[in-house]
């Protein structure tokens, strides 16, 4: 509670910086881009956050995004239709954490270890596909039939109106529904209390008669689906699908966010509040430092320092904890 | 008796919510071993950081070696004299032997770049490994490698590089064989005749009786009374700790015959184990004690026939059905449930809430299409701690805070409601206080009595003996043989344990 308290008034901080930064920081269009931001970041985050609540890692997060953007594009050039090219493209990525998944369980590798080679593959593979960046435009050209759909799917995903702009913040919509199921399955079934007791302890957990590899599995399976969903919606609302930056150390926003949310790395803890929440935080910050005309070079360092202030504060949170036995 | 090398009187201590110590006296004598006894959660912990440094007291004047001290950590402690031989060992594991007995004041030379003079160290080192009787050749070996009994001692031997006057030992026998254990008193007794003092705590009775000179009884973090070495009875400790007489400390009223088998072994073999098959039959209503040094291989065929280990030959079978144990579930499912050794490392989730474990293994029943069914949970959490009495605020309350005896008795509530048919307890009352002891007790009996069949595991001779109907004991992988209630005693019990059986 504590952590998410925290996280909150963090937020509300940075939005009230925001607003009075810049009487255009304030205005409805710029919070609906940061908004859209968030949900992609969000969605992202939660699928690196539950797989951090069973004590699991993804560092090939940026990387899916960016073979699972280049993939969805590829597959409509080759006339594959949009909804059928995306559906492909998340299972895709279903595809990839079922790999990470049983070469974590069934081969015992480390999981960073068997996603950092991920991390290189998958960008390599991306660039293999394609040396260029694939634009909807291109895609819209050289399959005028999918033209309509792509702006339906554009308008309901990602609230982009091809006349009018954004209309409404269509991937943070995404992530409250993804999050709520997220919470659900969390907090209110079975499967999410096996998730928590196999992030503290999943010796205990298969003592106990769960089996521990399968729910793993699962967890990479969620993870990278919801990065290769990540790489659809990055062509969707960025028009464009580089092969080389699409995605690129995204991986470290989504850690980011699942942590500032109230994630431990060493798995058990985390709330989908929490996780909304501490996705949400990054690119507010982000924006504002675009209106207080901060240069682009401090970013990363503002980045890692509000990460380290989280992790400070939490870890003050809990030898206080500690202390009161 | 002249000037004590420790005194500490009044010596009191809070921690947030609780006093751990309460006004506590505690005098060592130069060249005494004094055990300290009591419940956990009594102070025995708290009273021992204290001396050793780690805690500040409150209130309370230390005196050691004729001078008031206060010391501001355990490195102050160590210089003064006062070594904590930690219950966690404390040796860098991947150094040698040699490395560790000298970490932290390496003789070095070139000045600020210090380079190692290990050379130097060897003569001193053997002399180290000599006053606790390791031979020479584990000087350069690593600790790493090393059996737990040797570790200790090379812990041991580390705090007499230091000049200790007073050892602290806590618990040092919890993970050490009979042999290793026999090693550490002769060790002990050593120490004592060379005017070194030693500060010991222990659950074990037994022990007690034999290394010590004096007992001091902790209870509630007050000072519940001594006894001097020709006092030191079980029944005069037992009530000096729990403040009461225990009338029926092992309590064994499920006196009917044992009825049909429930859970058969039939030369069974698993993977990474002997190459010779073990054999075992526990009935309805039966309290099979198992013995056996560590590492005879008693848990692991535990775990072998509760799918933790691929069994790779024989049956095992449940009331006269073959099963297929492949995974935990398998054996869950067929009314087959393990209390494991570590309850930390592997039957509790300890950050989370005592209801929390306590669901945990039953939650595939408490749900309606995956969702959790909060008011049966609730429930049954509510009917577990009432009947176990586990001794927690609420159900939220971490399972980490509870004592051990709590803590173990969450362990068994995991598998009370699914109706066990066998039960196989690990160590059940390891580091166990003895009010929580004799609850277990009562409920294996109450278990047995109900028609479960119980297989525990146990290197604590007095529980073996006055908890089982019958005794199997292994040696090295082997089923060495079977003693019936009539037979049991401890020499008959060590003499299989050893290989001594003959057949």
């Amino acid at each position: 509670m504590i952590r998410i308290a925290g996280v909150f008034f963090l937020l509300v901080g940075l939005y009230a910086a925001l607003i009075s930064s810049n009487p255009n920081a304030a205005g409805r269009s710029n919070l609906f881009e940061v908004a859209n931001t968030q949900g992609f970041y969000g969605i992202i985050t939660l699928g690196a956050a539950l797989l951090i609540v069973t004590g699991g890692i993804d560092l090939s997060i940026g990387s899916v995004i960016g073979l699972g953007s280049v993939l969805f594009g590829i597959l409509m050039l080759e006339g594959v239709p949009p909804p059928v090219a995306m559906l492909l493209t998340v299972g895709g990525g279903a595809g990839i954490g079922l790999a990470h998944g049983l070469l974590v369980t069934r081969l015992k590798l480390q999981a960073f270890l068997v996603t950092l080679c991920g991390l290189f593959v998958y960008r390599g593979l991306a660039r293999s596909l394609t040396s260029n960046s694939i634009g909807l435009d291109r895609i819209k050209k050289t399959q005028p039939d999918f033209a309509a759909t792509l702006d339906g799917m554009r308008y309901w995903l990602t609230g982009e109106d091809p006349t009018k702009g954004l209309v409404f913040p269509g991937e943070f919509v995404l992530l409250l529904g993804l999050a709520v199921i997220a919470g659900l399955f969390l907090h209110k079934t079975v499967y999410g209390r096996y998730w928590y007791a196999i992030g503290y302890n999943d010796r205990a957990a298969a003592y106990s008669g769960i089996d521990v590899n399968r729910h793993r599995v699962v967890t990479f399976v969620v993870c990278s689906s919801l990065a290769a969903l990540g790489g659809a919606l990055w062509l969707l609302s960025y028009s464009d699908a580089n092969p080389d930056s699409a995605g690129q150390s995204y991986e470290l926003y989504a850690i980011t966010g699942a942590v500032l949310g109230g994630c431990s790395l060493r798995g058990g803890e985390g709330t989908a509040v929490g996780i909304v929440l501490g996705a949400m935080v990054l690119p507010v910050l982000n924006n504002l430092l675009i209106f207080l005309k901060v240069r682009d070079t401090y970013m990363p360092i503002v980045i890692g320092l509000t990460l380290l202030f989280g992790t400070l504060i939490d870890e003050f949170f809990r030898r206080r904890g500690r202390a009161a036995r | 008796m002249t000037a004590p090398l420790l005194e500490a009187v009044g010596v009191r201590k809070t921690f947030p919510g609780v006093v751990a110590l309460d006004g506590v006296t505690l005098r060592v004598g130069r060249g005494e071993v004094l055990a300290i006894v009591g419940e956990n959660g009594a102070g025995k912990s708290t009273l021992m950081k204290i001396v050793a440094g780690v805690y500040q007291p409150d209130a309370g004047e230390i005196t050691f070696d004729g001078r008031p001290v206060t010391f501001a950590g355990p490195a102050a402690a160590m210089a003064a004299g006062i070594s904590l031989i930690h219950q966690e060992l404390n040796l860098a594991e991947n150094l040698s032997v040699l490395d560790n007995l000298f970490l932290g004041r390496e003789p070095a030379v070139g000045g600020w770049v210090r380079l190692l003079t290990r050379a130097a160290t060897i003569p001193p080192g053997k002399a180290l490994l000599a006053r606790v009787g390791l031979p020479d050749d584990l000087l350069h070996a690593r600790v790493a490698d090393l059996a737990p009994g040797q570790k200790q001692l090379v812990e041991i031997a580390r705090a007499l590089g230091l000049d200790a006057k007073l050892l602290i030992m806590d618990e040092p026998t919890s993970s050490l064989t009979q042999k290793e254990t026999d090693r550490l008193y002769e060790v002990i007794a050593g120490l004592r005749a060379a005017g070194v003092s030693v500060l010991y705590i222990s659950h074990r009775l037994a022990e007690v009786r034999r290394i010590a000179d004096r007992a001091v009884v902790l209870r509630d973090g007050r000072n519940a009374g001594e006894l001097a070495r020709a006092d030191v009875t079980h029944d005069n400790l037992v009530r000096m700790m729990v403040g009461r007489d225990l009338k029926q400390f092992f309590r064994h009223s499920h006196g009917k015959p044992a009825g049909d088998p429930v859970l058969t072994l039939t030369d069974v073999r698993y993977a990474g184990g002997p190459p010779h098959p073990a054999s075992l039959t526990v009935r309805a209503g039966e309290v099979v004690g198992m013995a056996g040094l560590v590492g005879a291989g008693r848990t692991e065929l535990s775990e072998a026939v509760f799918g933790l280990r691929r069994i790779t030959a024989g049956v095992v079978a449940v009331r006269g059905r073959p099963v297929t144990v492949r995974r935990p579930a398998d054996a869950i499912a067929a009314g087959v449930f393990l209390v494991p050794e570590d309850r930390r490392l592997n039957g509790l989730v300890l950050e989370a809430g005592v209801g929390f474990n306590l669901s945990l293994p039953n939650l595939d029943r408490l749900n309606t299409a995956g969702w959790v069914n909060t008011r049966a949970e609730t429930e049954l959490v509510a009917v577990t701690i009432g009947r176990l009495r586990v001794k927690t605020p609420d159900a939220a309350q971490p399972v980490g805070l509870l004592s051990g005896g709590n803590q173990q008795k969450v362990v068994f509530g995991k598998w009370l409601a699914r109706g066990p048919q066998v039960l196989i307890l690990d160590e059940p009352t390891r580091g166990v206080d003895v009010g929580a002891k004799a609850e277990i007790y009562a409920l294996i009996d109450e278990l047995a009595g109900r028609g479960v069949g119980v297989w525990m595991i146990t290197s604590d001779m007095e529980e073996l003996l006055g908890v089982s109907d019958r005794v199997v004991v292994m040696h090295e992988g082997r089923i060495a043989g079977e003693l019936a209630r009539g037979q049991l005693g401890e020499e008959a019990v060590m003499k299989l344990a050893t290989g001594g059986g003959g057949a």
